[in-house]
């Protein structure tokens, strides 16, 4: 390896809450070679941001480094006070964070927030300064650079705010640059470009960087070595391929199992007891509908315009047998969450018609759709577990609710039965039912949610995102549930997704948008293994595969 | 510019809605004009009834209502009983002294709240943030004329450092030529430093005792938008690339945070223009709030409807310049 950068000894984090110290990082070791790309791969709450934020010395007032040294060229960070940490800070490590919108000021031109960083560390004047960060926009290869200095943060993508965070952090030569969740929020396409250039920047600049990521695909795809975190501790540290062929510690063989591939199915991902449950019902050979049977689901043509300009959503059609699975995949603005919330009946079409069940309901306006006794057929599921739940509402409350604004149930011992009946099929444990969303995980949020939508037995559920927000080993879970529940009891199931692996193992067919129109359609697998359209394939290309020992060694 | 004047026009409604409702107050209010301003108590019938005629008192109110909306229309507010001159005139000259003593006050309040509320959020918890807390609270609590009684007390009548609390100048002081109204101003354009020093120190303390007032809203919403910025993920950038303490939290926390102290800061103005009639009749200063409220005791009508009309129109006013100042400060907006 060559020459050492950056070594942590045994480095203990604490943050002091209203409970107590509760500690978030439990001795963890690690060394980071010149020019080297780390990976630290682990779930939310494992610690590994904790970490970053130590090295670069931007912990809450309420985190405190407890233990350990972190060294960085021989001098412990720990101990930097005043103008010695200022030069640290930015000319020899600097960071990159998840959300790059909320990282920029959003009053502040970006031309202006790289050349505050400029000016901190080199004694040059303004112009100069400016000069300067106009090359690194050029650097990190945003269009018409000129033109963008005087950009706000509100007037770019994401991707190109991610760019611009990037040249700020790389604007005064750092030697060391950690990456938290650098692409995490950002379209697939958008996340290879991203992490594409920033690893070409690192390699042409000789960075070292640490890339902190729940993705295992993406720590794969870019770093040699990789430190898996588990609860505040490292608990393996390999390359890529002995961590995939050969995993030594059990939660590190439960984060490669629960990571989807481009050949995993769901019955591969879990390693739970949940498998038996899941193995009985995929073993029943599913029901073939009677030839002549109508589509669950008709759409013909819908077109959504909002108030000005082109239309979101412009003449899409699609079908739905009962109990279909069918995925909606594309980039963020390619319509497809307004095409599911025109199907859920929450957003009105422009134009066009929805069918379902023989019935047309494109035009009942949405605000009345929740009387129209087709509404407990068609539920939703939604992308964010924490924000879709009433913060006053228990979990049971949550059940309850479409119960009885749906079903007419009056709160006694039916409801609670029905209640217990949904918990108990979405594998909700019965005794937190009386809690509150803040008092759940994320998991059990995302299984309150499923429960909810399934509470009145619909036929159809809209799943917008469901996972996004989940840690994969939880991910891996709900894809099975949902997996059963459509197996068990012939739900149709359309799911919404920017997660190509996902919907490649969920869905009997796939559906890509783009721009509101649909690219390519059909089974989900062919148009996965022999995309038709180019944009179809960038996409494919786009998603961090995990190298099975096979094709590494043909590599080789 | 377009969307300033559609603003403007949009707030016309409102304003005929304050007129229409001002008018209907003051005739259901109790008190007979025509008695109050017939010769003496001991006045006869006939004559009320005839300064009722006089005043027009006689017609229906639907009627008195029509007379009123084409006199405004025609620019007349009418005549105050009580001076014998027309409103708008006594509005005219009454306004710059109100205006000069709320827009002082407001001034101080800010350049006082806003380093207060820096300070309490950047050591929330600490020795500063309560003590921050507790002169607000005290702010508050006191009323304006307590605290203004309070302030003569100390610095006129035990220090002797205040000059006398009678009106906006001594009557030795000859006045400016008047431009903008303003004494200080004016002062100042004529070149006459004493003058200026004279109207100065007549001003600070009825400034000073409505500043007192709000501090308090205007420091919390300082403090509250502080730590907001302070705790978000660009500070952190900015943090993590080292720039100076002074960049953080001047140039990157401190302009964010000051936006919402922007609205604040219109809404209180706002109230303190109404509100000032405590203060100014404690230090007899002869701004508009005085004297409308003089002419409300004596049921004259048409100061107190001119009076609302103003502070309805200051009002669409100031909540204009502030989203103009809130599009120039924070550049999302503007776009929209």
């Amino acid at each position: 390896m060559s020459e050492e950068l950056l070594r942590i000894e045994d480095l203990h984090v604490a943050f002091s809450t209203r409970r107590g110290m509760v500690e978030a990082v439990r001795g963890v070791s690690l060394n980071v070679g010149a020019g080297e790309m780390l990976g630290l791969v682990g779930e939310s709450g494992s610690g590994k941001s904790v970490t970053g934020f130590a090295t670069t010395r931007l912990l809450d007032a309420a985190g405190r480094v407890t233990g350990g040294k972190i060294l960085f060229r021989g001098q412990d960070v720990t101990k930097l006070r005043g103008d010695d940490l200022r030069h640290l800070q930015g000319a020899a490590m600097s960071m990159i964070f998840q959300n790059p919108r909320a990282a920029l000021n959003p009053i502040r031109a970006i031309g202006l927030q790289i050349a505050d960083a400029i000016l901190t560390h080199k004694k040059i004047s303004k112009d100069a300064a400016r000069a300067e960060a106009l090359e690194l926009l050029r650097a990190v290869q945003i269009r018409d650079p000129e033109a963008r200095m005087n950009a706000y943060p509100h007037e770019l993508s994401g991707g190109m705010c991610q760019r611009v965070m990037i040249a700020i952090a790389i604007s005064c030569n750092p030697a060391l640059l950690i990456a938290d969740e650098p692409t995490t929020g950002l379209d697939v396409t958008t996340q290879k470009v991203v992490m594409d250039l920033l690893a070409d920047i690192a390699a042409a600049r000789g960075m070292a960087t640490i890339l902190i990521t729940h993705d295992l695909g993406l720590a794969a795809r870019y770093c040699r070595r990789i430190a898996v975190m588990e609860r505040g501790r490292i608990v393996e540290e390999a390359s890529p391929r002995t961590l995939f062929s050969t995993p030594q510690h059990a939660y590190t063989k439960r984060l490669v199992a629960a990571s989807p591939t481009a050949t995993s199915r769901i019955e591969d991902l879990v390693t739970e007891e949940e498998r038996e449950r899941y193995s009985a019902v995929v073993s029943k050979p599913r029901l073939e509908p009677a030839h002549g049977t109508p589509p669950l689901l008709e759409v013909r043509k819908l077109v959504k315009r909002f108030d000005q300009g082109s239309a979101a959503v412009a003449d899409f059609s699609m079908t739905m047998a009962g109990g279909e699975s069918v995925g909606l995949v594309g980039e963020s603005g390619s319509g497809k969450s307004t095409t599911s919330r025109m199907i859920c009946r929450l957003i009105d079409p422009s134009e066009g018609d929805i069918v379902f069940d023989g019935q047309s309901i494109g035009h009942v306006a949405s605000r009345d759709f929740h009387r129209s006794p087709l509404r407990k057929n068609i539920q939703m599921v939604f992308q964010d577990p924490n924000e879709s739940l009433n913060p006053r509402f228990t979990a049971f409350d949550c059940i309850a609710h479409p119960l009885m604004r749906l079903d007419g149930m009056r709160a006694g011992d039916a409801l609670r039965k029905r209640v217990e009946e949904c918990a108990d099929r979405v594998g909700l444990p019965l005794d937190l039912l009386p809690r509150f969303p803040h008092q759940l995980s994320g998991g059990q949020k995302a299984r309150v949610g499923i429960a909810r939508a399934i509470a009145c037995r619909p036929r159809l559920l809209v799943l917008d995102e469901p996972t996004a927000a989940l840690d994969v080993s939880v991910q891996a879970v709900v894809l099975q549930l949902l997996d059963r529940l459509r197996r068990e009891n012939d739900i149709a199931l359309l799911f919404v997704s920017h997660d190509l692996n996902v919907v490649r193992m969920l869905c009997d067919r796939t559906i890509v948008l783009r721009n509101g129109g649909i690219v390519e359609q059909g089974d989900s697998r062919a148009l996965f293994d022999n995309p038709k359209t180019d944009y179809t394939r960038k996409l494919v290309e786009a998603i961090p595969h995990i190298e099975t020992g096979e094709v590494l060694a043909a590599a080789l | 510019m377009m969307r300033a004047g559609r603003r403007l026009l949009s707030s016309l409604p409102a304003l005929f809605g304050v007129l229409v409702f001002t008018f209907l107050l003051m005739r259901v209010l109790p008190g007979d004009p025509a008695v109050f301003f017939a010769s003496g108590p001991n006045a006869g019938k006939e004559e009320i009834e005839l300064i009722r005629k006089q005043m027009g008192l006689n017609k229906s109110v639907p009627e008195q209502l029509v007379y009123y909306l084409s006199d405004i229309g025609h620019g007349n507010l009418g005549r105050s009983m009580m001076t014998g001159q027309p409103v708008l005139k006594d509005l005219r000259e009454r306004l710059p002294a109100s205006l000069e003593l709320t827009f002082t006050a407001l001034l101080i309040a800010l350049i006082a709240a806003v380093p207060l509320g820096v300070m309490a959020a950047l050591r929330p918890g600490s020795v500063v943030d309560h003590g921050v807390r507790l002169f607000c609270a005290l702010g508050v609590c006191v009323p304006t004329f307590v605290s203004g009684l309070l302030l003569i007390y100390v610095f006129y009548y035990l220090l002797g450092l205040a000059p006398d609390p009678t009106g906006r100048i001594d009557v030795f002081t000859s006045l400016p030529p008047q431009r903008t109204g303003f004494l200080s101003i004016d002062f100042l354009l004529a070149g006459d430093f004493e003058g200026w020093w004279a109207a100065c120190k007549q001003l600070i303390l009825p400034a000073v005792s409505m500043a007192l007032f709000v501090i308090a809203p205007l420091a919390r919403i300082t403090r509250a938008s502080m730590l907001v910025s302070l705790g978000s993920d660009f500070v952190r950038t900015a943090r993590s690339v080292g720039l100076s303490w002074r960049k953080v939290v001047v140039t990157y926390a401190l302009r964010n945070a000051i936006l919402p102290v922007i609205t604040i800061a219109g809404i209180v103005f706002s109230t303190m223009l109404g509100a000032n009639v405590l203060v100014e009749k404690v230090f007899s200063w002869p701004g508009v709030a005085s004297y409308a409220l003089d002419a409300l005791l004596s049921s004259d009508y048409a100061p107190v409807q001119g009076f609302v009309l103003l502070m309805a129109s200051l009002f669409v006013l100031v909540n204009l310049v502030v989203d103009i100042c809130y599009g120039i400060a924070d550049p999302r907006v503007s776009i929209e």
